[in-house]
């Protein structure tokens, strides 16, 4: 980190003078910060909360009327008479469920698109052939494309192929590639040692055995990175699984959300509810956070800056 | 992290080098078959999801179709009832307006977030807490915020009561619930952009800034005439990301106003997914997404035109 020549507000420099442009400029950050986090907190405190008895503590800092009932109630353990009680919706989030199918989705998802990305992008960068970069451009004109525009005929295929309400259907179109993902690691393949590669070959080995032996382990950095915001992504994709994934055996949580929010009352909405769902929903992404926070954020700055 | 290795062009030695080894005795096929066998999986993603929906879209979009009975060719019809179409204006409108207010806050105050950072600290904590909203999906992003800005129960409201402000109906005023639903998502995006800005922002050598403060520069010199210029590049390529990804604003739209009150949030990806999925007007929808691409066809391509993306002043400074 360079030193910061002056103070933020840029007055003259004196001896031991108050920083005050370090000072406005913690208490902006701290700002930002404490706005970034309260909505979290807020989500939490409501979960606990009563939703009947939320009008009368609706500034209150900690829950109203403390309680799980919201988390019984969107789990389905709770009785109608129980709900009712805490002003809460009949509605479940199958959670189990959804949350399986979440994990399948952008399991599948991200093992399937990282590999056989890796394997294409592995051909462009390393191999020599007639007519690759040619193909390769075609690749990159892709991600030009607005998705909206491949999904409107990509559902009508899935529907004429039969896949509506499957696995398949859902992971279909991101499981062979994206531009992005070919084009990324591409990038990385490029600048593998080509030494290593001379080596194994004078050792004998063919293009798979380098490919598995060779590429993909001096990349695991820029493969993860990969992976994990694929993962991300996929975990909270919510049009195309909306689109063809309504049925409850396949439904993904942002989906089950979505539905959820639209069986509570418009009158007086299950807030506690409507907040143990959501929270719910959110967790699976911030327990991976807390344990690959330093991955993921180092990987923003890749991703970026192509 | 050191972005220089991640965007610098390998040495064009190394390709050269590797490719010079392979024995030339199949000169002109080269690594041919080995390379088809590499490339099938994802050619055939490519063609399968890509490359043919594009085209059939393009189709569609000169058909009458509802999926049930097989399209009839009508020719340029969904175009001309484009022209007409006051839901298609609207939705125009209302999407220009929340790019405009997403893109104008979230780069303000991401520039702002990312010198910040840059200047004060490198805890990844800091950054951590920053990025985590972007981490959850935009359905759960917009329901808490549906919550918080609740008119009865919402704790903004109570904020106003407390500041002695009128109640506001966020979601509910067809004047406020574009430019709120621009300023949630500004909130979900804000870290993310910021981080991609710091990367750009550690990129830029130390030595130039010494030279400023050497010169006696203040800080707001230092940044309009130093940082903004050599952040160019950078700021060219996240703007048109997130210009793009701003248009298609869908998620937050669909599960609070639905595009209401009164078509007040109707954005066009909200008006294609209502045409396809709700009229069955399928061809009419294919239609519209083909006019939404060629808008974010012409915004990519002034957007770089304008920011001159490809040079970079660190060349020749």
């Amino acid at each position: 980190m360079m030193a910061a020549p002056t103070a933020l507000a840029g007055r003259p420099r004196q001896a031991r003078a108050i920083p005050w442009g370090r000072i406005a400029g913690w208490t902006v950050l701290v700002l930002v910060m404490a706005a970034t986090l309260f909505p979290f907190y807020w989500m939490l405190r409501t979960s606990f909360s009563n939703t009947r008895s939320l009008a009368a503590g609706a500034t209150d800092l900690l829950p109203v009327d403390f309680t799980f009932g919201a988390y019984r109630r969107v789990l389905g353990l709770s009785t109608t008479a129980e709900a009712v009680a805490e002003g809460g919706s009949s509605g479940t989030v199958n959670f189990w469920l959804f949350l399986r199918n979440s994990i399948v989705v952008a399991t599948t998802v991200t093992v399937g698109q990282v590999f056989f990305s890796a394997m294409a992008a592995y051909a462009f960068a390393r191999l020599r052939w007639p007519g690759r970069d040619v193909v390769f451009m075609l690749f990159l004109t892709a991600l030009m494309v607005p998705p909206i525009f491949t999904t409107l005929p990509n559902f009508v295929l899935i529907k004429e192929l039969g896949l509506l309400n499957t696995y398949l259907g859902i992971v279909l179109p991101h499981l062979l590639m994206t531009p992005f993902a070919v084009f990324f690691l591409r990038q990385f393949f490029l600048g593998v040692n080509a030494g290593l590669e001379e080596a194994a070959r004078i050792d004998g080995a063919g293009h798979v055995r380098i490919f598995f032996r060779i590429i993909l382990p001096v990349s695991k950095g820029p493969i993860t990175t990969l992976a994990i915001l694929t993962y991300i992504t996929s975990w909270n994709d919510y049009f195309w699984p909306l689109l063809v994934g309504k049925d409850e055996s396949v439904r993904v949580l942002t989906v089950a959300l979505g539905i959820f929010r639209s069986q509570t009352p418009q009158g007086s909405p299950d807030w506690a509810g409507l907040m143990a769902a959501t929270l719910f929903a959110a967790l699976p992404m911030i327990i991976l956070f807390a344990v690959l926070g330093r991955r993921i954020i180092d990987s923003i700055g890749y991703t970026g800056v192509k | 992290m050191t972005s220089e290795t991640v965007h610098a062009a390998p040495p064009p030695t190394i390709e050269a080098a590797s490719r010079g080894t392979p024995p030339p005795r199949r000169r002109r096929l080269g690594d041919l078959p080995v390379a088809v066998l590499f490339v099938l999986p994802a050619a055939i993603g490519f063609v399968t999801f890509y490359l043919w929906p594009a085209l059939r879209g393009l189709y569609l979009s000169l058909t009458k179709y509802n999926v049930l009975t097989p399209p009839r060719f009508i020719g340029t019809e969904n175009y001309e009832r484009l022209l007409g179409d006051h839901l298609f204006w609207n939705a125009l409108k209302v999407t220009a307006e929340y790019v405009v207010i997403n893109i104008g806050t979230q780069t303000v105050a991401s520039v702002l977030l990312a010198v910040l950072l840059h200047r004060l600290t490198r805890s990844l904590l800091v950054r951590g807490v920053v990025l985590l909203p972007f981490l959850v999906a935009n359905v759960v992003v917009a329901l808490v915020w549906f919550w918080m800005l609740d008119y009865q129960l919402g704790v903004v409201n109570y904020a106003f009561d407390w500041l002695g402000l009128e109640r506001v109906a966020f979601f509910g005023d067809s004047d406020l619930a574009i430019p709120t639903i621009a300023l949630v998502n500004t909130w979900r995006h804000l870290g993310y952009t910021a981080l991609l800005i710091y990367a750009g922002l550690q990129m830029i050598p130390p030595s130039v800034y010494e030279a400023a403060a050497l010169d006696g520069a203040s800080e707001w010199r230092i940044f309009w005439r130093v940082t903004m210029p050599l952040l160019r590049p950078v700021m060219a390529m996240v703007m048109v990301l997130t210009v793009i990804g701003s248009f298609q604003v869908f998620d937050t739209v669909a599960v609070t106003t639905a595009g209401g009150p009164i078509n007040a949030t109707r954005v066009i990806y909200f008006y294609i997914y209502d045409l396809a999925f709700n009229r069955f007007n399928f061809g009419y929808a294919a239609a519209l997404s083909s006019v939404l691409f060629v808008i974010l066809a012409g915004v990519a391509y002034l957007q770089l035109r304008l920011s001159r993306a490809g040079e970079s002043d660190l060349k020749g400074a």
